[in-house]
């Protein structure tokens, strides 16, 4: 999907719905992701009931909300996650969710292939157990494995692996586009944001600029690919990627919270962003009226990019990388393509970063066990392929 | 499920909006989003928007744009209707 300038500047104006809107199901998670952008672990026991989060899909459906992104945490914790998923796909609200698989076993798998207008997103960071455990934790890689395996068997169709770039999961582009070819399966690669817990990892793990640039030449060759239009700041380089290349927060794009709290986007869990809640009155006069997305819809400064010939190809980058390194909204992205962050950043006293206002992650952190029994835990697949093209999504 | 429409257009055929699709009015025009093939549209004028809403009325596509706007501007609706077709947004009937 490509947008001309005029188009860009009418969707940085804001539109009568979101395109894009992700609903963080549930703050639990079964595993302790080092980069969990909401910092999830514990439920929050003030999370949306039943009978709330079907009536806020009422409310997404008579909006013509057209897809939800459905995250955590790992929404298949959510006793109901099921009915919630059919309730929506019945008023023809489509669903992607992201999971880390553990749930999907056979029986699971075969459910989810049953439901039209869904799309499944099961995340991985690396592509062997090693580099993707060091950052999801032990035994992680193999269970999501498992659930591809599943969904494969189950002929659910072609689901998509979504990777984080790390600076060592970026090392391995080519083997994650052998996996997703062997399961017939779509790659989706985004970018590292240093949200939620991963404000503590960003610095260790955020790709090299070399990297970066290695990154946006594999990517403008493959524009099947998906992105969730994550690296805008990196059509800076050259032509533009895939979609929007636009900051969508509050304008595009938005985050529902377990408790009903809306943010500008999935990256900025944090008070400072937060626009109001869907408990005082329901979603669309939060999407509406919110003096904070009324603000972000208002034509923008380049600020210190002004000067900066390529400010029309990224827009100055991601609002909320800026904010979780220290940075202002005003200055360059911190892994703006020229260096130009990274001089902001070094300018900065970075006593203290800003930290997701809400925290659900574990105190003491788990080890990671296998949930489900021995018994269905080995499965082979069989090699069945389908393939389906996807559209952005982050 | 690849979509990769092998129809083509004939303006002088009858048209509709497809039934997979969801069409969302804008500032700007409309969005559409197919749920089958996931694609996403952008509609960038309102007299496209009010053209492919009305296609059902009308026995071809030619007469709905004949209702809809100018005759100087015929063609130019003929090749965006075209596209449409191609992402699936619309459909024979």
């Amino acid at each position: 999907m490509g947008a001309d300038a005029t188009l860009r500047d009418r969707f940085e104006r804001g539109l009568a719905a979101p395109i894009c809107l992700t609903w963080e199901l549930t703050y639990a998670c079964n595993l302790a992701c080092t980069h969990c952008l909401s910092s999830s672990g514990r439920r929050d026991p003030d999370e949306l009931s039943t009978a709330e989060a079907k009536a806020l899909i009422d409310e997404i459906a008579a909006m013509q909300i057209f897809y939800i992104n459905i995250g955590g945490g790992e929404p298949m914790i959510r006793r109901d996650f099921f009915e919630l998923v059919e309730h929506a796909v019945g008023r023809k609200v489509g669903v992607k969710f992201s999971t880390n698989g553990t749930r999907i076993d056979t029986a699971a798998a075969r459910r989810l292939a049953d439901i039209d207008y869904l799309d499944i997103q099961v995340s991985i960071d690396g592509a062997d157990a090693a580099t993707s455990d060091k950052v999801r934790g032990e035994g992680s890689y193999a269970q999501a494995r498992r659930a591809m395996d599943n969904l494969k068997a189950a002929n659910f169709g072609q689901f998509k692996i979504s990777v984080v770039m790390t600076r060592d999961s970026v090392e391995q582009l080519d083997e994650f586009e052998a996996m997703a070819k062997d399961y017939g399966a779509e790659l989706r690669l985004t970018r590292l944001r240093p949200s939620g817990r991963g404000v503590q990892v960003w610095q260790e793990l955020h790709p090299t600029a070399e990297q970066n640039r290695r990154l946006y030449h594999w990517l403008l060759e493959r524009p099947n690919v998906l992105t969730g239009d994550s690296f805008f700041h990196l059509s800076a380089l050259g032509s533009p990627l895939e979609g929007l290349n636009l900051c969508g927060a509050g304008r595009v794009v938005c985050l529902i919270d377990p408790v009903g709290d809306v943010y500008a986007c999935p990256f900025v869990i944090h008070e400072e962003f937060r626009a109001g809640n869907v408990r005082d009155g329901g979603f669309a006069q939060v999407w509406t009226n919110s003096d904070l997305f009324r603000s972000l819809r208002e034509p923008g400064s380049p600020g210190a990019c002004t000067s900066c010939g390529s400010y029309d190809a990224c827009r100055g980058g991601c609002m909320a990388a800026k904010f979780f390194t220290g940075l202002e909204l005003s200055d360059p992205d911190p892994e703006c393509v020229f260096g130009h962050g990274e001089h902001a950043l070094a300018r900065k006293a970075l006593m203290s970063l800003p930290v997701s206002t809400p925290d659900h992650s574990r105190k003491i952190p788990v080890a990671f066990s296998l949930r489900q029994g021995s018994r269905s835990t080995v499965r082979s697949s069989t090699n069945v392929t389908m393939d389906k093209r996807g559209t952005h999504g982050e | 499920m690849t979509f990769a429409s092998t129809v083509t257009f004939d303006a002088s055929a009858p048209w509709s909006l497809s039934a997979q699709v969801s069409l969302r009015d804008e500032s700007f025009g409309a969005l559409a989003y197919h749920h089958g093939n996931r694609r996403l549209v952008i509609l960038k004028s309102r007299d496209l928007v009010e053209l492919v809403r009305r296609l059902k009325e009308f026995e071809s596509a030619d007469g709905a744009i004949d209702a809809v706007v100018a005759p100087v501007r015929h063609d130019r609706y003929v090749r965006a209707l075209s596209s449409l077709v191609n992402s699936g947004i619309l459909s024979g009937r």
